[in-house]
């Protein structure tokens, strides 16, 4: 059964000069127990798409059930089986960790002493245990958004919305992060997850749903979207200017594809399948063909080149920018 | 996590009173703990007032004479219920502001994304600010004391005036909700409220009486609400009261602010609640 499954979804906002089309038709599924990420540059739609499957926005046309809610007709019963944890730590920074807690169970009709249970629940399993009972205000950025993810989880939500829990974190903070989230996917919780990294819907999603200009334009296992944009890709800093042409033709020849090159950093750039041998056999004609290089690495591609071949422009913000975001 | 012990609430209905009461009173509980956290709020809020209380009762006081009410102290005990009527009409900036900063912030969306009354966001909010001011109302009434304004009617009087105050406190607070929610930044709601809130509190008997005004002036400052409050608080308390004007808010104070009590809250709230319905648009 599909714990979210939205059709045509559309979403207008309207200001005194412009139109943005935030979702311009988005369908998407999600399976119980099943984690989607969704895939975009700032501005893409994704925030928007969360929104309206979280009631807090209604579309414009189009339709959805989540858990078997539908999003505006049943939106209250719909409410009681989500968990919401956005972009921005939602949380009252002059209340404690634990009154913020204990204030959102109450909200989430728990009773008082169950609400009480459920916050302390929460705050040893994010690791909060000993800020509990200090004000917001005193929080690192981590602690905080570790905070909005339990206060999403207070009522023990069967589907769970993540939109960007990672954005701003540093990579410590981002790994635990990850780690949160891993461990409630194995519980089961149904998730779906928006992103702007590749590497983090690598990680957690089982499937990812690529967003641009409020439309799904394409979706796959990670491995699948990867396979699409030629897999992984070979980086050789050439130490001599003058051998960049000689390096680009080997490349070219040892590779699958043509080097792609930064002129100021002498760097080329190859896809490459095969990976760690592909690496070896490169390093190897470089040096028989006597090519000195500073730096050669293998790497996957990113979210960039990713969106440059789906879509033939990069992940700058596009027209969509400002209230989509 | 532990095994799912304790089971998932049942999915809730669009409501009921009892609901929609109880998780108001969680909304309400929460805004009112921020006071104890950011003392300076309140104490700003109070040190505002009594800074109006030290320049009209000392610099100008000496300056404005009461028709028909000689004497030195005569000008403080009029001066202290205009005063609790200005602070009042304050409040509804730190209600606007208090509003667009948790838009701002993200817990309005967190609340609305839980299965909670609707309305709780609303009345929770106006509901706590009545409850501030009047903490607010009673530290100032004590300066009042201390500067020579006194109450000289009986307990009854004096609690129709106060409960006058609370209910006039809680259409303010509508009018900050719809304020908070209509503006995009804290700044604004600020200024918005100032540049509205300032001629309201001034253009009415709160520092003057209404008869030293041009006569153009007077109608209108004869009708506001804050001087009928005033006028109102004046009659109540046995305070200097000269007559504001010789219309019919002079004659029924109270009346009239009763009236303007039920027009402020009858506009702003329905307007409030449709701001904040149309989040979701």
């Amino acid at each position: 059964m599909n714990a979210i499954k939205a059709e045509g979804l559309v979403k207008i906002f309207r200001s005194r000069k412009n139109e943005v089309r935030a979702l311009d038709g988005v369908d998407l599924e999600v399976a119980e127990g099943s984690i989607l990420g969704l895939l975009g540059p700032n501005g893409a739609g994704k925030t928007t798409a969360v929104r309206i499957l979280t009631t807090l926005l209604r579309p414009d046309a189009g339709h959805a059930t989540v858990a078997g809610f539908d999003i505006v007709r049943e939106a209250q019963q719909l409410r009681s089986v989500i968990g919401l944890s956005g972009q921005y730590a939602a949380v009252d920074e002059n209340l404690t960790g634990r009154e913020n807690l204990v204030m959102f169970g109450r909200l989430y009709q728990l009773p008082k002493s169950e609400a009480r249970v459920r916050a302390n629940e929460l705050l040893e399993q994010f690791d909060l245990t000993d800020a509990g009972d200090r004000v917001v205000k005193t929080y690192s950025g981590g602690m905080r958004r570790r905070l909005d993810l339990g206060s999403a989880l207070i009522g023990r939500p069967k589907l769970l919305f993540l939109d960007e829990p990672t954005t701003g974190l540093d990579p410590r903070s981002r790994l635990g992060m990850w780690e949160v989230i891993r461990g409630l996917v194995r519980e089961g919780t149904t998730l779906l997850l928006t992103t702007q990294y590749l590497e983090e819907a690598d990680e957690l999603a089982d499937t990812i749903a690529v967003v641009d200009h409020g439309k799904i334009i394409a979706r796959g296992t990670a491995d699948q979207l990867k396979a699409d944009v030629g897999g992984a890709r070979v980086e050789v800093v050439v130490h001599d200017r003058a051998d960049i042409a000689r390096a680009s033709e080997l490349l070219s020849r040892d590779l699958d594809g043509d080097a792609a090159l930064d002129e100021h950093t002498r760097k080329l750039t190859v896809p490459a399948h095969g990976g760690a041998q592909v690496l070896a056999r490169v390093a190897r004609d470089l040096d028989e063909a006597g090519i000195l290089i500073d730096d050669i690495t293998l790497r996957r591609p990113t979210l960039d080149e990713v969106f440059l071949s789906l879509t033939g422009h990069d992940t700058a913000p596009g027209d969509a920018t400002g209230t989509a975001a | 996590m532990s095994a799912a012990r304790t089971a998932v609430p049942a999915p809730v209905a669009a409501g009921g009173i009892r609901q929609a009461v109880a998780d108001g009173l969680v909304v309400a509980a929460r805004n009112l703990m921020r006071v104890p956290r950011i003392p300076e709020l309140a104490i700003f809020a109070v040190l505002q007032s009594i800074m109006f209380v030290f320049l009209f009762a000392f610099v100008f006081g000496g300056a404005i004479p009461l028709p028909g009410y000689p004497g030195p102290n005569a000008y403080r005990e009029y001066l202290m219920p205009g005063i609790f009527v200005q602070t009042i009409v304050f409040a509804a900036a730190t209600t606007a502001i208090g509003m667009c900063e948790d838009v701002n912030k993200g817990i309005i969306d967190r609340f609305r994304s839980l299965p909670m009354a609707r309305s709780a966001v609303l009345t929770g909010r106006t509901s706590s600010d009545v409850v501030y001011n009047a903490g607010i109302l009673v530290v100032l009434m004590l300066a009042g004391l201390v500067v020579g304004w006194s109450v000289n009617s009986n307990i009854a009087s004096f609690l129709a005036g106060v409960g006058l105050l609370l209910l006039f406190a809680f259409s303010m607070a509508w009018l900050g909700v719809w304020l908070g929610l209509s503006v995009p930044a804290v700044e604004v709601a600020q200024q918005v409220s100032f540049t509205v809130l300032f001629p309201i509190t001034f253009i009415s008997a709160v520092f003057v009486p209404i008869s030293s005004m041009p006569d153009w002036l007077q109608p209108i400052a004869e009708w506001n609400p804050v001087t009928t409050l005033s006028s109102s608080l004046r009659g109540l308390w046995g305070n200097p009261n000269p007559p504001p004007g010789t219309g019919f808010p002079s004659e029924n104070p109270i009346l009239v602010t009763l009236i303007w009590i039920a027009v402020i809250i009858g506009v702003f709230a329905p307007l409030g609640v449709r701001r904040y319905r149309n989040m979701s648009r």
